[in-house]
């Protein structure tokens, strides 16, 4: 009998509304979290291993299938690296499409996980779908949102998923200011709706939570940042993307299987959309900035589940700034600029909505892939996540186990993971001692 | 069966995949609710915690076969669904992972993680209809949305989805897009290629590159033959069909004709 009140055992086999397939488990021991583990148990695709051997051209349609809700993120990671690798720069108006279709992305993205995955969490439901019996107006309100972000990216990048549009160098096709004007219009209606959408999330009833987060995100000096930027941290770091290795490890942690990534100071860190608002707050829209004061945020928001009111403000932001982008859009030359195959090495990191996407490409003469590294954002917030649990689930032990699983899976989606582009995630094999 | 007094379950399964075409129906902005509400969804993990345990009436699966507990795991989903449709390349062809299939899978383990000892990995990835019966496979890396909510459709009236298994190249007519390869001499592989995105690519300037697979009797070495001409070598007419359905059979064969001599022959058709 005493052994059953001195230790649990809380599992969650299938985390729902999560992009992927994960579980976690948390050890009790006489009272305390001793452990917590998210484990991945998608099955390994080894898209780095298959990339080799394919001519650079081909990287952005195939690294868009790492991750079906943040395709663009993983062609423009690409398309960027590579870029460096052949000596090339995409600028002016090629530029500023690709900031459009990551608008898009991040509005699209964001907003599935704000109203159909989040959301629901905080208003008591096992779904959007159950919630939109009561709340049927905020749900159609989101899904119209979502729906906006989504014609950005059939617009600019050909579909929603797997945008057929993306090369090394720019587009395969430009459109038209006639063909953009459409979307501004609907982008206006967006832009109010994410001015909603933040004082809606902005009333839930967040747990009073806040830890010390190493921040890490990218920093641009004039933008928010999608595509570039230095990669700086709350504490002083403030690198090129192609110093991400001498300052980052992906790591074995002791009794896991799994590799996460640290600083090789041996630190846990935390990338998103907290992350990038404490470090890119000045460079919001004013309209962005003003909801964020509005909403309570303040200069920085270390509260996790707070994550969803930074997910609505980077929403907002992704609206206005779409529509500063058609407005001063003018129609290039060509759809790409020239590109020619040579040897080289190159890395990019650009802002997944879920953060700081990191790649590296090796090319050999005739321009094909000798070597890819690709290090996602869920695979850095791992460490960052299973360090939450153990901080928030030790005030939480009374409430009976249903409970404690879901404020378990609750905290888990925060960070919005997703599983299927983590590449480098193992099932995790618990030693239960 | 569906009593008439209960509304139809749905379930939606996901093996190695990218999540995109479970995505699809979740895209589905003005028609989410009303699918909804015409079914009961019971299981679809990306979507919502609630569960009903026990059988369902169509069981939507993404994804390919690449561990022993998958192989497991779709039997078990096979017995409790009463139709079972696959959605995608992955499910339907082995999807872009299904690239091991040509390789060395330690090898590809070893390039990948620092212990490769830790994974385990079937040394193929194989599609749902290898392993289990399967009611209808619709094609697509994504499949497309419109499609999907044709099959759905079509289940619940109880008749059979269509989905044209037509060449891209009927799309681009219908759609009125000139054709690249005849008037710009850009490769494409819409002549092979199974219709059903609305012929895309060639819209955006670009060739077809077989994200829906073979269509109907395709005549892949006759197409293999124009693509020399317009200057592609051995090395790329074996990658251009070795993509997100790699390993779907005329597209496999086709890329053997061209590909290395010491990779392994066809010895899964």
């Amino acid at each position: 009998m005493a052994g059953k009140t001195s230790r649990k055992t809380i599992r969650v086999d299938y985390l729902a509304r999560v992009e992927g397939e994960g579980a976690l488990e948390v050890v009790v021991r006489d009272g305390r979290v001793q452990s917590a583990a998210l484990s991945i148990f998608e099955p390994p695709r080894f898209f780095e291993a298959f990339l080799r051997g394919r001519a650079f051209g081909e990287v952005p349609d195939i690294t868009a299938r790492i991750c079906g809700i943040c395709p663009v993120a993983y062609q423009m990671s690409s398309v960027h690296a590579l870029e460096r690798a052949l000596g090339v720069t995409v600028e002016g108006p090629l530029r500023a499409l690709r900031r459009l279709l990551y608008c898009g992305e991040w509005i699209e993205s964001h907003t599935l996980h704000a109203y159909l995955l989040h959301a629901p969490d905080f208003l008591g439901y096992a779904g959007a779908i159950d919630m939109a019996g009561d709340h049927g107006e905020i749900v159609k309100r989101g899904l119209q949102l979502k729906k906006v972000g989504n014609e950005i990216l059939t617009l600019v990048g050909g579909r929603e998923i797997h945008p057929i549009n993306v090369r090394v160098g720019g587009f395969y096709r430009v459109p038209r200011r006639r063909e953009l004007a459409p979307l501004a219009e609907r982008l206006k209606w967006a832009r109010e709706a994410a001015l909603e959408t933040v004082r809606w999330v902005a009333g839930f009833d967040f747990p009073e939570a806040e830890r010390d987060y190493l921040f890490v995100a990218l920093r641009h000096p004039g933008e928010y940042p999608f595509n570039e930027g230095r990669i700086v941290s709350g504490r002083g770091l403030d690198i090129e993307a192609a110093d991400w290795e001498n300052h980052f490890e992906e790591i074995h942690v002791a009794r896991s299987t799994a590799l996460q990534a640290r600083l090789k100071s041996g630190e846990s860190y935390l990338v998103g959309p907290l992350a990038r608002y404490a470090l890119n707050a000045d460079r919001l829209s004013p309209l962005a900035r003003e909801a964020a004061t509005e909403a309570g945020l303040g200069a920085v928001c270390r509260n996790p589940y707070r994550s969803i009111v930074v997910r609505a403000v980077e929403v907002l932001y992704a609206c206005d700034e779409a529509l500063r982008i058609i407005e001063s859009y003018e129609e290039p030359d060509a759809p790409a600029v020239p590109v020619e195959p040579r040897a080289g090495s190159g890395c990019a990191a650009t802002e997944a909505p879920r953060g700081l996407l990191w790649h590296r490409y090796r090319l050999a003469e005739d321009g094909s892939v000798a070597e890819a590294r690709i290090v996602p954002p869920t695979s850095q917030n791992q460490a960052a996540i299973e360090e939450d649990l153990v901080a928030h689930i030790q005030g939480c032990l009374e409430l009976p186990d249903e409970a404690l699983r879901e404020r378990c899976e609750l905290t888990v989606r925060n960070y919005d993971p997703c599983i299927s582009c983590a590449t480098h995630f193992l099932k995790l094999t618990m030693d239960r001692g | 069966m569906a009593s008439p007094t209960r509304k139809p379950r749905l379930a939606v399964w996901k093996f190695a995949s990218c999540d995109g075409c479970q995505l699809s129906l979740l895209d589905c902005e003005d028609e989410l609710l009303a699918v909804a509400g015409a079914l009961d969804i019971a299981y679809f993990m990306e979507a919502t915690r609630g569960r009903i345990e026990g059988r369902y009436d169509l069981s939507l699966v993404e994804g390919s076969i690449t561990t022993a507990h998958d192989a497991e795991r779709i039997r078990e989903v096979r017995r409790r669904s009463r139709r079972l449709v696959t959605i995608g390349a992955c499910a339907t062809a082995g999807g872009i992972q299904g690239l091991r299939n040509f390789a060395d899978v330690a090898e590809y383990a070893a390039a990948v993680y620092a212990r490769p000892d830790y994974i385990a990995t079937l040394a193929t990835s194989t599609p749902i209809a290898e392993h289990v019966p399967v009611d209808f496979e619709l094609r697509g890396c994504p499949i497309s949305k419109r499609q999907l909510l044709e099959v759905v459709s079509a289940f619940l009236a109880g008749r059979r989805p269509v989905t044209p298994a037509h060449s891209v190249c009927v799309e681009c007519k219908l759609r009125g897009t000139v054709c690249v390869m005849v008037a710009h001499g850009t490769a494409c592989l819409g002549p092979v290629t199974h219709a059903g995105c609305g012929a895309l690519c060639p819209a955006y300037d670009r060739g077809c590159y077989g994200c829906f697979g073979p269509k109907e009797t395709p005549n892949p070495a006759s197409l293999s033959g124009r693509l020399a001409a317009l200057g592609m070598d051995g090395g790329q007419l074996g990658r251009v069909y070795r993509s997100f359905n790699a390993n779907a059979p005329e597209f496999r064969q086709e890329s053997q004709r061209h590909g290395r001599q010491d990779e392994p022959q066809d010895d899964q058709g």
